[in-house]
Formats: structure tokens, C-alpha cells, sequence
């Protein structure tokens, strides 16, 4: 058993942090990027193709850097560290994830490839109107004819849609189960929004819109939810790293303001909620590192129980943290030019886009029979 | 990263499964299982057997039989134990005096209390918490005054836990009224109960239990010899003593097994079908869990020796997931809970609903004891925070 970084791993870490950090340590730097579209920053990007990230889960003949999801969650602290806007979970682990695991060699090369280079921005089209967090597909359906397979219906929301390159798309199928399939979004109605947090995201319309079936077509569901809690789990480790600038910003804050002639650390009732977000902040931390190592070598079922118990710790914390940060700082952290504020929007969105507290703890209590007690150490 | 234990520490934890799964008597274990109060026999016959297999304090040095294990697998140890309901060897004894004696004890003092203390020939009482001196313990009162061969110590304790089964008394006592601060004039003294002079009195709970006493000291005559180390450096051992204290504080072991038992009394009470009640038991197994890898990651990262900052999270949320879980199990016994003063001949309630409450009531220490929650998080926000 052991919990500590190798320093290959400590290394990809700095050089990420180094990048992340010179391009939105400064904050007023992400508000630009955000502010136009595609809500992130282009240079970035190609910037951390560079670096490798967004191969970085691939397999090498993929055009990727075959790392594991140790790697990944590091990659995804550091981007949550100062809410960098580049689509690392969304168009990397996700859109990229279900490529590498549903697609075929050749499909791999032609979209993997160019997304680990930088050059092509992949999404999934998953989530639709009306919809919660299930892996299956029923607003959108497919149907094949002689000459391939036609996509009808809409999807929304999807992250990054309106800048997307390739769509990885979901769809309910005419034999039942929910295919996967690649589509050239310019056969689709695109209407791209920005998110509350800057983020985007797009309603997707369908309109007999061709689609290849991904790999080898057929009912995907499994994959899906298994990319789904992947995503889960490295999005709880982005959360993390966006708690840890709330916890710091907010102990930075209280020991510099002054009321009543005074800094702020001088009132215990202050003091103890901030410790308070220590606990809150280290429990999640070590659910989630125990999720990812499950994660390495996990059955499926041992991956999404892992994904829920984490996402339902990061839940309770982000929004414990996430709401003390700005209530520590008063009425500053209410204000969009101040850091801790977006951060709180950040942690609502990641959660509402992958499967918020009450959605894992359904799950969880569904299944609290089945189990005397939860041995962590296989 | 990895997850799996070695070879070598699977091959320990099931060694001591093993032990502590076969070589307890099953009675003990079952007293603990249904949370019935242990006698002072089943506690001494418990410990003497795990001594008798070098595992009663793992955690002394070697010379004095300690074992020369690793964080993680005293972890283990101790979590094992508890898995398996059998009794931790007496806290008193075990992790608090113990080591005191066995790093800042004279040669004397540990041949002579050193081996009854690990075979719990001694039943060691605590003597630090007075009546103007809780979390502010450096404040307190009783004094101990030299004269001749002897320290004449005057004054009172209180919350001596299991004082009445006490034989020695380690203490707190002032030896210098006069030094500058509060925490220069303390001194670690061995009082024996027996020693004229000396009062146990026991303090009734609102659980109805006889646990902790107030004990006396009325011009009790000690040996200079039975002074631990230096004069006046008392504050310093006490330090090290609730450092010990603090990362045993926290049975997470004990609390799972305790929520797995709940489960099995939902179940049979048919309320585990109740959405709200499977969602509290999915809510405090996965806190538990949260809790007993960051319990793993403190020992995994504590070989050099430094306790991890992590550890004050332990004693915090360890005991609020102790006293949340027995919340719960008095929720699932419901109306049978108010059998509590029943005996098994006078009722049909279960044993486990017949004691619920009052463990419940009982569990409200937890947060006081050992650092009371209020000063963890004052620990956290200092010494981690920098607040």
C-alpha cells in the first residue's frame, strides 16, 4: 500500500502546474478567456498537446501517451487548481475515452490522433432534454438504411458542442441498448451558450444526420457508463483542486483582512469552519486517490461503485467548501472579478454535468444490503 | 500508487485475524459484539492472552515487549482487533503510561511497572482532569510538595475513568507554583491507590453506568522515586502521551463493525426498506469509509516517525461517525429502546435495543475526551491552517 507519487509523476505534475499556472494564475486571465468564445484559451491548448495531456490516457498506437488514470487525475487537480476553461475531462477522458474504447483502430487513429495534437476538439452528445445521468440514449435515436446509419433528435446539454470538431453521439437503437456513433457536426443544428462557471455548452439538433457507428456498432451502454464514472472519478480529483485554492484563498483571507482593528483569524467562529473545510477537503481527498487506484485494474462494477462512494464525498465537500469560501470572505467572494466565487460556480456544474451528491447516494442505498461492511484493501 | 497491501502485510493481517479469531474466548467477544459491559475480568483475561503472543503493546519498544512493526501494520493490528470484537488492551495502560515510563522512566521504574503493566497485573488510572482543568489542562491545582524521601500530594482528580478497578494512579501534579508559566511547574507522578489518603468516588452518567470517579488526594505520601523523569517536565511527557492517544482515538474498525451489526438489525426489523433509512446507512458507511482511508493514508505516511496532519481529522470526524452510527441504532430499535433498564429476564427486547440508548447517551464523551473536538479543530486551523 502506498499513496505517494512517483517522481515520473511528480514531474508531469510541476511541468502541468508550471503551464496552467503561468497561463490563469492570474485570474483576470481565465475571466478573458472565458469571456469569448470557445471559452477557452487556443494557445493553452496546443500548448498542453505539447506537454502530451491530451494524449495522455491513449494507448501509444493511438497517437496517445498509454498513462494511467494516476496521471490523469493529476492532470485534472491541476486544471481545477485554477479552473483552467480547456476541456480536459469533456473532450480528453470522456469524448476521447469512449474513442479508445469503443472505436476501431483506424477510427482511433483519425480522431484520437488529432485530438492528442491538438488539432480537434471531440464531444459527447449524451445528456438530453429531460434527462438525468443515465448511460442510455431515448431523445435521440439511430436508424440504418442501405447506406449507413441516420441520427434524429436533440441533445442538450452538450459540453463544448458548439466548438466540437467530431461528435461521439448516443443514441437509442432499433433493436434496443443505446449505440455509439461519430458525426461530423456539420450535418447538425448547433445553438452553443456559455455555462454559469464559462464553461460551454450547446443544444444539438439530429436531423437524419449521418453517423458511423463506432468500432463495432451495437449495444454501448456498458461502455458508456464505464467512461462515465472514469470521468467521474477524475472530475472528483478536479474538484479537489479547485477546494484546495477555495480552502488557501479563504486561510490567505482571513489572516490579511481586518475588521474591528483586527484580522479575521482572531474570531474562532471563523477559524473552525475553516478547519472544518480541512476535514471535509481530506476525506474527499482520500476517497478519491483510494477510487483511482481501484480504477487502475477495477472490474466495471467495482469501477462505478469506487465512482459513486468518491463523487458522493466530493459532492458533500464541494458544496460544504464551495459555500464557506465565499460566506468567509463576505461580501467580496460574491464578486465576478474575485477567484472563489467561480470556483463554487465550477464545483455546481462539474456535479450537475457527471451526477450530483443525491444522484450516487440513490445508487448507493439501493444496494446497502447487498454488502456487511465496505473493505477498502482488495 | 497502489492500493493492495504487500505480501508480507497480507500475510500479517491475516495472522492476526487469525489469532484474534481463534485464540479470544468467544464469550468476551460476544459481550463485546452485543455491547454488553465487559467485567474487569474479561478485560484482564483478554489482554493477558493477546500478551501472552506479544500482542498486548506493539507499540512499547522492543526491549520492553514492544514489536517492531511498521504504522501500518500496528493499523492493522489494532483494526483486526476490533473486526474480531476483542477488547483493545487497556488505553491506560497500554498507550498512555506505558510508553510515558518506557521513553522517560528510570531503569528502575520500568523493570518494575513496565511487564505488569502490558499484563495488566497493574490497572492504571489517569489521573490529569481535574475540576478547573479540562481542556485548559495546564491550569490545574493538585500539588505535590517534597519533603524528605516523599511528595505529599494534595488535591483533586476527576473523570478517572474505570477508577474503581484502579491499582496506581498516573498524575499531573504541581511541583513548582512559583515558575513562570503554567505548563514549567507540572510534574508526571505514580501514586498507588491503595496509599492512605487516597479517595475514589465514583460520578453516576446519564447513561446510568458507574465509569468515571473523582478521586482525592489528601496528604498521600509518595516515593520520590515514583517521579517519571525530570521535575517539572511533566507537561512535555503528557504532551507525548496525548499525541498517543490521539491516533488510537479514533475506532474506526469498532464503528464499522458496529454499522454492519445495524444493518442486520434494520434488516430484521424490516425498516432497512425504508428509502430514508438505507440512504442514512449508504451516507455513514461511505464517511466511514472516507475515514478509514484517511486513516491509511496517515500511516502509510508516518514512518519517519511525525504524526501526519491528517491526524487530528481522525480524532474529529472519527468520533462524530462513532456517535452518528450509535444515533442510528438507537433509531432502528425505535420503541424497544425504552427497555433500557430492563435485565434479559424482565424483557423480550433484544439485548443491542435494550442498550442502545444508553450507549448512545454513553458515546456523547467521545467528542469531550482526549482533545475535545473544539480543540482538534483549534489544532487544524492553527498548526495546519496557520489560522
Amino acid at each position: 500500500m502506498n499513496f505517494e507519487y512517483d517522481d515520473e509523476q511528480e514531474a508531469l505534475r510541476d511541468s502541468v502546474k508550471a503551464l496552467l499556472g503561468k497561463a490563469y494564475g492570474d485570474f483576470e486571465q481565465r475571466r478573458k478567456a472565458v469571456d469569448a468564445d470557445p471559452g477557452f484559451d487556443d494557445s493553452t491548448w496546443r500548448r498542453l498537446a505539447e506537454l502530451g495531456v491530451l494524449g495522455l490516457p491513449f494507448a501509444e498506437e493511438s497517437g496517445g501517451m498509454g498513462a494511467g488514470p494516476v496521471e490523469v487525475s493529476l492532470v485534472a487537480e491541476e486544471v481545477g487548481r485554477v479552473l483552467a476553461p480547456e476541456p480536459f475531462l469533456a473532450t480528453v477522458v470522456l469524448a476521447g475515452g469512449l474513442v479508445e474504447a469503443a472505436g476501431s483502430d483506424e477510427q482511433k487513429a483519425a480522431v484520437l490522433g488529432p485530438l492528442a495534437e491538438g488539432e480537434s476538439v471531440v464531444a459527447f452528445a449524451h445528456l438530453e432534454p429531460g434527462g438525468r445521468w443515465s448511460p442510455t440514449a431515448t431523445a435521440v435515436t439511430a436508424t440504418s438504411s442501405g447506406d449507413g446509419w441516420a441520427l434524429d433528435g436533440v441533445k442538450e446539454p452538450v459540453p463544448h458542442g458548439a466548438r466540437a470538431d467530431v461528435l461521439v453521439v448516443s443514441a437509442a437503437l432499433p433493436s434496443g441498448g443505446t449505440g455509439l456513433f461519430l458525426v461530423d457536426p456539420a450535418g447538425t443544428e448547433r445553438s452553443g451558450y456559455a455555462v454559469h462557471d464559462g464553461s460551454r455548452a450547446a443544444r444539438v439538433t439530429f436531423s437524419g444526420t449521418a453517423a458511423t457507428p463506432l468500432g463495432d456498432g451495437g449495444d454501448a451502454t456498458a461502455t458508456i457508463a464505464t467512461a462515465l464514472d472514469r470521468t467521474r472519478i477524475a472530475a472528483c480529483h478536479q474538484a479537489l483542486g479547485a477546494m484546495s485554492f477555495q480552502l488557501g484563498a479563504t486561510t490567505s483571507y482571513l489572516t490579511s483582512r481586518k475588521q474591528f482593528g483586527v484580522t479575521l483569524n482572531t474570531f474562532q467562529a471563523l477559524t473552525f469552519r475553516a478547519a472544518d473545510m480541512y476535514v471535509s477537503l481530506e476525506l474527499a481527498r482520500s476517497l478519491t486517490l483510494w477510487a483511482t487506484l481501484v480504477s487502475i485494474a477495477g472490474s466495471p462494477e467495482e469501477i462505478a461503485d469506487a465512482a459513486a462512494r468518491a463523487s458522493l464525498q466530493v459532492s458533500k465537500a464541494s458544496r460544504h467548501i464551495g459555500q464557506e469560501a465565499i460566506q468567509l470572505h463576505g461580501g467580496i467572494g460574491m464578486t465576478a472579478e474575485y477567484a472563489v466565487g467561480h470556483y463554487t460556480s465550477h464545483l455546481t456544474a462539474l456535479e450537475h454535468w457527471l451526477g450530483d451528491g443525491r444522484f450516487h447516494l440513490s445508487t448507493l442505498a439501493s444496494c446497502i444490503g447487498d454488502h456487511d461492511e465496505v473493505d477498502p484493501i482488495p | 500508487m497502489r492500493l493492495e497491501l504487500s505480501a508480507e502485510d497480507a500475510a500479517f493481517r491475516e495472522e492476526m485475524r487469525t489469532f484474534f479469531t481463534t485464540q479470544v474466548p468467544q464469550e468476551i467477544r460476544d459481550a463485546v459484539a452485543s455491547r454488553r459491559e465487559l467485567s474487569k475480568d474479561d478485560i484482564v483475561r483478554s489482554q493477558r492472552i493477546l500478551n501472552a503472543a506479544g500482542l498486548a503493546v506493539p507499540g512499547w519498544t522492543v526491549e520492553w515487549g514492544g514489536r517492531d512493526w511498521t504504522p501500518l501494520q500496528r493499523h492493522i493490528w489494532h483494526e483486526e482487533m476490533q473486526r474480531a470484537c476483542v477488547p483493545i488492551p487497556l488505553a491506560f495502560n497500554a498507550s498512555m503510561v506505558g510508553p510515558v515510563i518506557a521513553t522517560f522512566g528510570s531503569q528502575e521504574q520500568k523493570e518494575r511497572f513496565l511487564p505488569p503493566t502490558a499484563n495488566l497485573d497493574i490497572w492504571w488510572s489517569q489521573g490529569f482532569s481535574e475540576p478547573d482543568a479540562g481542556s485548559d489542562l495546564a491550569s490545574l491545582r493538585t500539588t505535590a510538595v517534597r519533603q524528605g524521601d516523599e511528595w505529599v500530594v494534595n488535591g483533586q482528580k476527576t473523570w478517572t475513568t474505570l477508577g474503581q478497578h484502579g491499582d496506581w494512579i498516573f498524575c499531573l501534579v504541581r511541583t513548582d507554583p512559583d515558575a513562570p508559566k503554567k505548563q514549567q511547574g507540572i510534574s508526571f507522578l505514580l501514586v498507588d491507590m491503595t496509599s492512605p489518603g487516597v479517595t475514589v468516588r465514583p460520578i453516576q452518567l446519564i447513561d446510568g453506568g458507574h465509569e468515571v470517579n473523582e478521586v482525592w488526594f489528601e496528604d498521600v505520601r509518595v516515593p520520590a522515586a515514583n517521579l517519571v523523569g525530570e521535575e517539572n517536565k511533566g507537561w512535555d511527557y503528557a504532551k507525548f502521551l496525548l499525541g498517543n492517544e490521539r491516533v488510537g482515538v479514533a475506532p474506526v474498525g469498532q464503528t464499522k463493525r458496529v454499522l454492519a451489526q445495524a444493518k442486520e438489525w434494520a434488516r430484521a426489523g424490516g425498516v432497512l426498506d425504508d428509502p430514508l433509512v438505507a440512504a442514512q446507512f449508504a451516507d455513514l458507511e461511505n464517511d466511514l469509509l472516507a475515514l478509514e482511508l484517511t486513516a491509511l493514508r496517515v500511516v502509510a505516511h508516518s514512518a519517519d516517525g511525525k504524526p501526519h496532519p491528517a491526524s487530528s481529522v481522525l480524532k474529529l470526524k472519527g468520533t462524530v461517525l462513532q456517535q452518528a452510527v450509535s444515533e442510528l441504532v438507537v433509531d432502528i430499535a425505535g420503541p424497544a429502546s425504552l427497555a433500557s433498564g430492563a435485565t434479559a429476564d424482565e424483557s423480550d427486547v433484544d439485548d443491542w435495543a435494550r442498550v442502545a440508548t444508553p450507549a448512545y447517551l454513553n458515546l456523547r464523551k467521545a467528542s469531550i475526551y482526549g482533545g475535545s473536538n473544539e480543540v482538534q479543530r483549534q489544532i487544524i486551523a492553527r498548526t495546519i491552517l496557520g489560522l
